[in-house]
């Protein structure tokens, strides 16, 4: 594949492995956290773990945007999904993810009409077929996947498809960034960036991150040979004591972000005045809800949700594994309450959460390590 | 996958009884992973016809146990030398490049027979028909039936028909039923595996379940894959021949695509595979489809190639016996058999990494980022 194979050399990453070895102050150790789901899954892909050397480690961030989804607003679209006469739409992997009882995909077993879609303008089709049903698109996502969610919610708006419904759960990556660098006990030397969201966003709004918490930011791509340099990168900034915001996807990432996008957003959305995260919490100004011009597409306002607050299990301590302070097999219900059949917290969601991983390979991680 | 407990310097190493909590901790993963699945759900859901942990759950967990079958496999051999197995047949849409249900029905059941090294003898059929299932319809598939069965060298020798209410079966639903003789070369078993022992596969990945995601029309994407449907007989024929006692054990890579044949050996022989992804053959246009809806080939269902696991001795004929016979071109060696770490798959990716090929939880689901 064109475009794509380049950047999966494994002759480059060889090499590129070996300026990074040859960067390493020996004795030092380092712990880089991707913020990004999209590099999470790369790593574990492709295997970039095995070409860093031991003391480089990686810790999986917050920015797998399905994971963060807590259990009460999977609650709330199930009672959606549920409601008579109603076509339920969301992404695939959103369809697993566990409410406090049960998951989309078992209230599609007891008889709601749950269907998968791969956009928006999926579900907006689907409203145009099905006019005298409701049709709710389920929104998730950063900045990322909010612009397509915007321009949908135009479309429908300007072709009058009245029963086009959005719940929207979008999320904006910078206060979650910003609560993780509050936390007193954070153990962390530098960020990988997001690259997807940077597409939207820009790399500026990482500029905080230098400047007030002195750590540095690469913003990167998601091919293997980018997560490399990224990682290079970083250590060559905390080698030379340079702490800033740095691009290495600037074959798709404006600095400045894409301003049209952005525009969109605003028009579509306005911040909720906080929005509670799997794991993290409630973060102030960190979810988007429809704005007032959008008011008859919201399907929060057309039907009434239980809108319960499910808490986390106390027991669930997501939140020191994000934050990089506890190994995941140090939290009390790792492997035994929490599994990956039944997960309990965020990263044990996703096969690429932090303690899913570790569930499924962590034996086999420490061999590795020996050899 | 996260480094947490792995090498890394040990200047802030943890105190003993730390590294003694991790030990436990694995430990009682290990004894969980290893008890057999338990059926526990409240309700099917679609997770449980995957092919990953769930459809294993209501496997293991609910029907073996209750028959009190103690090895599962594609055919069960039976006394006098005679194999035996069904299959169910519920696609949608039921024509797809490359092929139709008609003809996933009688080389469905006709694979899982060459799977037990079985010479299909003969088939029986059974449809359920939708009403309103227009006859022209009917009548292709019935066609299709009998061309897919005289390719194979089978006979259709009986059979049941019933009809359902409109809305019911998707058009038709097909079971077929398959007995086939065992063939004297066949000496094929999962316990047969050992370290060392190559792992072949018969062709590229990847293509039916590919074909039947654009046949839906869910992804308006213009390439044309087509269904990879056939009769594997003739190729493990043409393995029985080449290697006859060293061909240790054969799965066709149907539902769940290989990963789910290699976890699945892996777990129930107790040896680990290695995978050498940049071996593994993948049609160019399934290569860009998977890349697109973020899907492994290896997880994508195939209806006419197989896994074969052979002694490394008769490996090179082997390989050389599959691609020589029909719809065996690009068949290759892409791994082999070890010893540790017990009933995982492990890849080599072409990256020069590694990682675990690990059992689909449920449906392969396109992930969003």
């Amino acid at each position: 594949m064109r475009y794509v194979d380049e950047f999966r050399d494994a002759e480059l990453g060889r090499a590129l492995a070996g300026e990074i070895l040859a960067a390493v102050e020996p004795g030092r150790h380092y712990k880089l956290m991707e913020v990004c789901g999209g590099h999470t899954h790369s790593i574990y892909k492709y295997g970039i773990d095995d070409l860093l050397p031991g003391n480089v480690e990686l810790v999986h961030g917050p920015g797998c945007p399905v994971c963060v989804i807590p259990m009460g607003r999977v609650d709330d679209g199930i009672a959606i999904a549920h409601e008579p006469g109603v076509i339920f739409t969301c992404f695939g992997d959103m369809l697993r993810i566990p409410g406090s009882d049960g998951s989309l995909q078992d209230a599609r077993a007891q008889g709601a009409d749950v269907r998968m879609v791969y956009s928006p303008l999926d579900a907006l089709r689907i409203a145009k077929a099905n006019p005298d049903r409701d049709v709710v698109f389920f929104a998730i996502g950063f900045e990322t996947t909010a612009p397509s969610t915007a321009l949908t919610l135009k479309r429908a708006k300007a072709e009058g498809v009245g029963n086009f419904l959005v719940m929207s759960n979008h999320v904006t990556i910078v206060p979650p960034l910003r609560a993780l660098l509050d936390s007193p006990d954070l153990r962390l030397d530098g960020f990988i960036g997001p690259g997807h969201v940077s597409t939207v966003v820009g790399a500026r709004p990482f500029e905080f991150i230098p400047a007030r918490y002195g750590k540095p930011i690469v913003v990167a791509g998601f091919e293997p040979l980018d997560v490399l340099q990224a990682v290079r990168m970083i250590l060559a900034q905390l080698a030379e004591g340079r702490c800033e915001v740095e691009n290495q996807y600037t074959r798709v990432v404006p600095y400045e972000g894409n301003r049209r996008a952005l525009e969109v957003l605003a028009e579509v959305f306005v911040l909720r005045p906080h929005f509670e995260w799997r794991g993290m919490g409630f973060i102030s100004q960190s979810g988007l809800a429809l704005s007032d011009a959008y008011a008859d597409f919201d399907a929060e306002l057309r039907y009434s949700v239980p809108g319960v607050r499910v808490a986390d299990p106390k027991a669930c301590q997501c939140g020191e594994v994000l934050k990089g302070v506890i190994k995941p097999w140090e939290c009390k219900v790792f492997g035994t309450a929490c599994t990956p059949e039944r997960p309990i917290g965020t990263c044990m969601v996703s096969s690429e959460g932090a303690c899913a991983a570790y569930y499924n390979f962590g034996r086999f991680a420490r061999e590795r390590a020996v050899v | 996958m996260n480094r947490v407990s792995s090498s890394g310097p040990r200047k802030l190493g943890p105190p003993a009884d730390v590294t003694s909590r991790e030990q436990k901790i694995l430990g009682i993963i290990e004894t969980a992973r290893a008890k057999r699945a338990k059926f526990r759900d409240a309700q099917v859901t679609m997770a449980h016809g995957a092919g990953g942990k769930a459809t294993q759950s209501l496997i293991e967990g609910l029907l073996a146990p209750a028959f009190g079958m103690a090895e599962l496999a594609d055919a069960a051999v039976v006394d006098g030398g005679f194999a035996l197995t069904t299959d169910s047949f519920v696609v949608k849409p039921l024509r797809f490049p490359g092929g139709s249900i008609g003809e996933l029905a009688v080389n469905g059941t006709v694979n899982d027979l060459a799977m037990a090294g079985a010479r299909p003898l003969a088939l029986t059929l059974s449809l359920i028909l939708e009403e309103g299932l227009p006859a022209d319809e009917l009548k292709a598939e019935v066609a299709a039936i009998a061309a897919a069965a005289e390719a194979a060298d089978v006979r259709i020798v009986g059979g049941d028909t019933k009809v359902v209410e409109r809305g019911h079966a998707d058009g038709m639903y097909v079971c077929t039923t398959g007995l086939g003789r065992v063939d004297e070369r066949a000496r094929l078993s999962p316990a047969a595996l050992r370290p060392g022992d190559r792992i072949l596969l018969s062709g590229r990945v990847g293509d039916h379940g590919t074909a039947i995601m654009l046949a839906r029309g869910e992804f308006e994407l213009g390439a044309t894959i087509e269904s990879d449907t056939r009769s594997l007989w003739p190729a493990v024929d043409a393995l029985l021949d080449a290697a006859g006692p060293q061909l240790r054990c054969l799965r066709d890579a149907t539902r769940g695509g290989a990963a789910s044949v290699l976890n699945e050996l892996a777990r129930s022989s107790n040896v680990a595979m290695v995978v050498r992804e940049r071996d593994v053959p993948v049609h160019p246009a399934v290569a860009g489809a998977a890349e697109l809806l973020g899907i492994d080939p290896m997880y994508v269902a195939n209806e006419g190639k197989l896994v074969a696991f052979v002694a490394p001795e008769a490996a090179d004929a082997a390989l050389a016996a599959l691609r020589a016979a029909t719809g065996g071109e690009d068949a290759a060696e892409i791994g082999e058999v070890r010893t540790e770490p017990p009933g995982m798959v492990l890849v080599e990716t072409a990256f020069g990494g590694r990682r675990v090929m690990d059992q689909l939880v449920g449906d392969p689901l396109p992930r969003i980022c």
